[in-house]
């Protein structure tokens, strides 16, 4: 009988019940005695030099403690937040690393800079107090959009700066791109912009931060994604707290998308004041303090060219991308528009030649970095756009001309022409069974149906692959990485046969608590509902990398399945001593310890229990208890792909797009938990969708001020915007991991942007449109249609 | 200013501040963290709460309307140990992930089911205008709360 816990099963998840009664323990809910609250006075300029900051006043308020500023880190020798992830550029040329303060020190770079910490009792005084800082701004010009920012005399966001430009990137061979277009019967372009972003998970951000002097120990709870990385960039190169004097806590995290995976100028400037005032602070986000504080995301601007010969055969791809980094750089910052961009341009093609180069810009706006799907789904737009103007053009039909490229099954492993190694994957496969589930032949008549109504009505396809399971340390750290990418777990056995594990991935709405007792459950015969999973505590949990980049199945899973293993093999020789056998005569399988060809057994809790009674162990060969851990470095990344329908209908009175369905079928590998992949895809679609109709974080270009700055105008998507989903898995296993799990956190949000608009697109296609830039706002469209309208008059 | 009211079924009497808010009353007062804030312009919903058996806002409610009336929050729905039908709902139909929205979705839905018995996916979808959810594309929210809502009734009609 198959497990009915363990791998492959829908197995409803462990985590609810604390979340549905209220139970949770989010950074906000913690309380700790003789707390002070922090409230940070942020920047209202885009761009300006502090003059001078009088707090005189604001420390004679009641309940005030401390007002501190940039000179107050700076006179105290605190560094500045690093870049943990800077990338090298054309020539061998490095990275840009400007300093990065915790509060802002002579200049702010973008509004919402942090400008002063304010410590009080309450969060009433401190915000009343923060209002009475006095801070005297010379204001500078800004740059604010990044093809302003590069002109010649834009104001310099770094004075040592210029040209505003961090790196100048490129990737692939550029002559023999160049030779493939010159021999090209066809060239497809599209000059679009991949549209800024803020992630909002739905919980804002916190930290709390208290200093035991009697100790000299610092503990930090923050709303993170990988505790571990907070606790070595913070404590070694921020603060200069020794790694064993620091404890990082990231308890329940209401997502986080990316938004919470990078080291904020909020948990130094905490933890610092913590000391100093010598009581526990605890800073809580407001949304609107997120929208200019959060790093932002997205923010392309791209020009690229796909060439084809005369049966639509793609010859070579030509990109030219300039990536807004903000006013500093973010924790991965340089290597979202780079490596996670350029590599993924081949897609599920045979382009034999393919030429990007990236240049990162520096902007007087937030921090740029990832977010669900990172640098993925930029490039997913631009192919994925490119091959349907081509498609048009060239009068081939949009799933035909996807075959005739797609890498076929049978061509794995596929080594591209930038970079990657595809170890699996079936795109043919996905394609057919796309096109089947959206009954892609019988559109002509839905669109005829809606012609009818007066409506315009679009079907948009879409294909991608994604490299996740991050990653390969010692190609990432080849591509610039400052640290390893490997993942950790320990399986604890007490004495009972129940289990313990602890994840060095961090668990904040993946169901990590669930999927990873199934893997367990697979692995050593026991039900999931005796084995607890234990993360995010950094006293708690041995080292690991945290969760994003869809690596917790995928590197973490196969941590645990490793460490699972080293428990069968210690299960063995306890059961072998046991049952005076050898242990290579010992077979394990459905948690049970049996001599071959015997029936001479023992239980896994047999074993666990003899593990912790040890009377008569040979002490020479055999160690008491059992305990294993196991650290993970894959080999290669994960390739999940796939094919995504969507079909649309727009309202050309109001040019409002209604999306009518969403198919998606997705080869994320081996499936743990069916329930817990469907829902991670509808999640990652509709952050997708979110992009592409919804959602956009706009600046004044003059001024740098943040126009999109609360839930009243930046419009996250509802629950009646988006139609009923249809999701499918179509597996190949990958073929260098145990569990031949490949991720499905993000391919959602890869696909469904270049899905959406595509249907878009098509359903304009009549009025001569061959792109609509994001978000497909009915303002947008009604300004399209109207001037489609009046050309054709 | 004194405000006499039940919570969560047992009577309480608050001096509370002409400022402060509900959300803030049940979090940082009653220790009732369930309550979530997401946002601070009331659009979220992580906030929802029944006063008088109407699902509320909390953030956006002041506590000197409590006076006489009885306030529930997430905590107060699960009766006798067991959970409530909508939130048996959720978890069965996976309905939440990282379950920040979570209480305020449920409280809202069951508001929704109580005067909406025999709803539509569409209804379910209309009704959700004010509660914002990240991380389901509130697909197993819908299926949720048509789950809930039947269960809720079958209940009554037994």
């Amino acid at each position: 009988m198959a497990n009915p816990t363990g791998i492959g099963v829908a197995l409803r998840r462990k985590e609810d019940l604390r979340f549905v009664t209220g139970s949770g323990n989010y950074v906000a809910d913690i309380q700790r005695p003789g707390m002070a609250v922090g409230v940070f006075l942020r920047s209202p300029h885009a761009h300006a030099r502090i003059k001078k900051i009088d707090a005189k006043a604001a420390l004679a308020m009641p309940g005030v403690e401390r007002v501190f500023s940039g000179d107050d880190l700076k006179a105290d020798g605190v560094g500045g937040l690093p870049c943990a992830w800077p990338v090298t550029g054309k020539n061998g040329a490095a990275t840009k690393e400007p300093a990065h303060p915790a509060l802002a020190q002579g200049k702010v770079r973008c509004v919402g800079d942090a400008v002063a910490l304010v410590v009080a009792d309450t969060l009433e005084q401190a915000r009343a107090a923060a209002e009475a800082v006095v801070v005297d701004y010379d204001v500078l010009p800004a740059a604010v959009g990044v093809l302003d920012a590069i002109k010649p005399g834009a104001a310099a966001v770094f004075e040592d700066i210029p040209d505003n430009t961090c790196v100048d990137w490129e990737l692939g061979d550029r002559y023999a791109t160049d030779t493939a277009f010159k021999k090209a019967a066809h060239v497809a372009r599209v000059s679009l912009v991949n549209n800024r972003l803020v992630g909002n998970p739905m919980e804002p951000r916190a930290v709390i931060a208290e200093y035991d002097r009697a100790r000299g120990h610092y503990t930090m709870w923050t709303t993170s994604q990988f505790p571990h990385i907070v606790k070595l960039l913070m404590g070694n190169f921020v603060l200069n707290i020794p790694q064993h004097k620091l404890r990082v806590i990231s308890p329940d995290v209401g997502g986080g998308f990316g938004v919470k995976q990078f080291h904020y100028a909020e948990e130094v400037a905490v933890t610092w004041a913590a000391a100093k005032v010598g009581r526990p602070v605890k800073w809580v986000c407001d949304r609107s303090e997120g929208f200019i504080s959060d790093a932002h995301a997205r923010d392309h601007v791209t020009e690229a060219e796909l060439a084809l010969d005369e049966r639509g055969k793609f010859l070579g791809l030509r990109v030219s991308t300039i990536a807004n980094m903000g006013g500093y750089l973010s924790t991965f910052g340089p290597n979202i528009p780079t490596n996670l961009y350029g590599p993924l341009l081949a897609g599920v093609y045979t382009t034999p030649a393919i030429y990007c180069e990236v240049k990162a810009v520096f902007t007087n706006t937030l921090p740029v970095d990832a977010y669900r799907g990172a640098g993925r789904p930029e490039a997913t737009f631009v192919l994925e756009r490119l091959v349907d103007v081509a498609a048009a053009e060239m009068g081939i039909d949009k799933a035909e001309i996807r075959r005739r490229n797609m890498i076929p099954l049978e061509a794995y492993p596929y080594q591209t022409p930038v970079m990657m190694q595809y170890d699996s994957g079936d795109p043919v496969g996905c394609l057919d069974r796309v096109l089947e589930a959206a009954d892609w032949r019988g559109f002509a008549q839905r669109k005829e149906e809606s012609s009818r109504r007066g409506k315009f009505r679009g079907i948009g396809l879409c294909t991608y692959v994604e490299a996740c399971g991050l990653a390969p340390s010692r190609i990432a750290i080849r591509l610039g990485v400052r640290g390893g990418l490997f993942e950790s777990a320990t399986v604890r056995v007490h004495p009972t046969g129940h289990v313990t594990v602890l994840m060095g991935t961090h668990n904040h709405g993946q169901g990590h608590e669930t999927t990873c007792a199934q893997i367990v459950s697979e692995k050593l015969g026991i039900p999931a509902d005796n084995v607890e999973v234990v993360f995010g505590d950094t006293d708690k949990v041995q080292f690991g990398l945290g969760t994003y980049g869809s690596r917790s199945a995928a590197v973490g899973g196969s941590a645990l399945a490793k460490a699972s293993d080293k428990i069968i093999v210690k299960g063995k020789k306890i059961a072998a001593h046991m049952l005076e056998a050898s242990d290579v005569d010992i077979e394990f399988k459905g948690g049970v310890f049996a001599v071959a060809g015997t029936d001479r057994k023992k239980t896994f809790a047999d074993v666990a229990l003899s593990a912790h009674f040890p009377a008569d162990y040979p002490l020479e060969i055999l160690e008491p208890g059992l305990e294993e851990q196991a650290f993970y470095d894959p080999v290669n990344f994960t390739f999940p792909c796939g094919a995504h329908v969507a079909e649309v209908e727009i309202d050309p009175e109001t040019g409002s797009v209604e999306l009518l369905s969403y198919v998606a079928v997705d080869d994320v590998g081996t499936v743990i938990n069916p329930m817990i992949v469907e829902g991670q895809i509808h999640g990652g679609v509709a952050q997708g969708v979110g992009q592409a109709l919804f959602e956009d974080c706009v600046y004044d270009q003059e001024s740098g001020q943040l126009l999109s700055g609360s839930f009243m105008d930046y419009c996250m998507p509802r629950a009646d915007n988006l139609p009923p989903m249809v999701v499918e898995t179509h597996v190949t296993p990958c073929t260098h991991n145990a569990l031949g799990v490949k991720g499905c956190g993000e391919v959602g949000t890869i696909a469904s942007p270049a899905t959406v608009i595509n249907a878009v697109v098509d359903a304009l296609s009549h009025l001569g449109v061959t792109h609509v830039d994001m978000p497909a706002s009915p303002n947008r469209i009604w300004h399209i249609i109207q001037s489609a309208g009046a050309a054709r008059k | 200013m004194k405000v006499d009211f039940k919570l969560n079924g047992k009577v309480v009497s608050l001096d509370v501040e002409p400022n402060e808010l509900v959300s803030e009353l049940v979090r940082e007062r009653m220790g009732l963290t369930g309550t979530h804030v997401g946002c601070d312009t009331s659009q979220c919903g992580a906030c929802v709460v029944h006063i008088d058996g109407v699902s509320v806002k909390s953030c956006t409610a002041l506590a000197i309307t409590l006076q006489g009336t009885s306030l529930t929050t997430i905590e107060g729905l699960a009766k006798g140990g067991a959970l409530h039908p909508m939130q048996q709902a959720f978890h069965e139909n996976h309905g939440l992930q990282c379950g920040f929205c979570t209480p305020g979705m449920i409280m809202s839905a069951v508001d929704f089911a109580q005067t909406h018995p025999k709803p539509t996916a569409e209804g379910v979808r209309r009704w959700l205008e004010g509660n914002i959810c990240r991380c389901t594309g509130y697909q197993n929210i819908v299926a949720s709360i048509l789950a809930g809502t039947a269960a809720m009734h079958a209940v009554k009609g037994a």
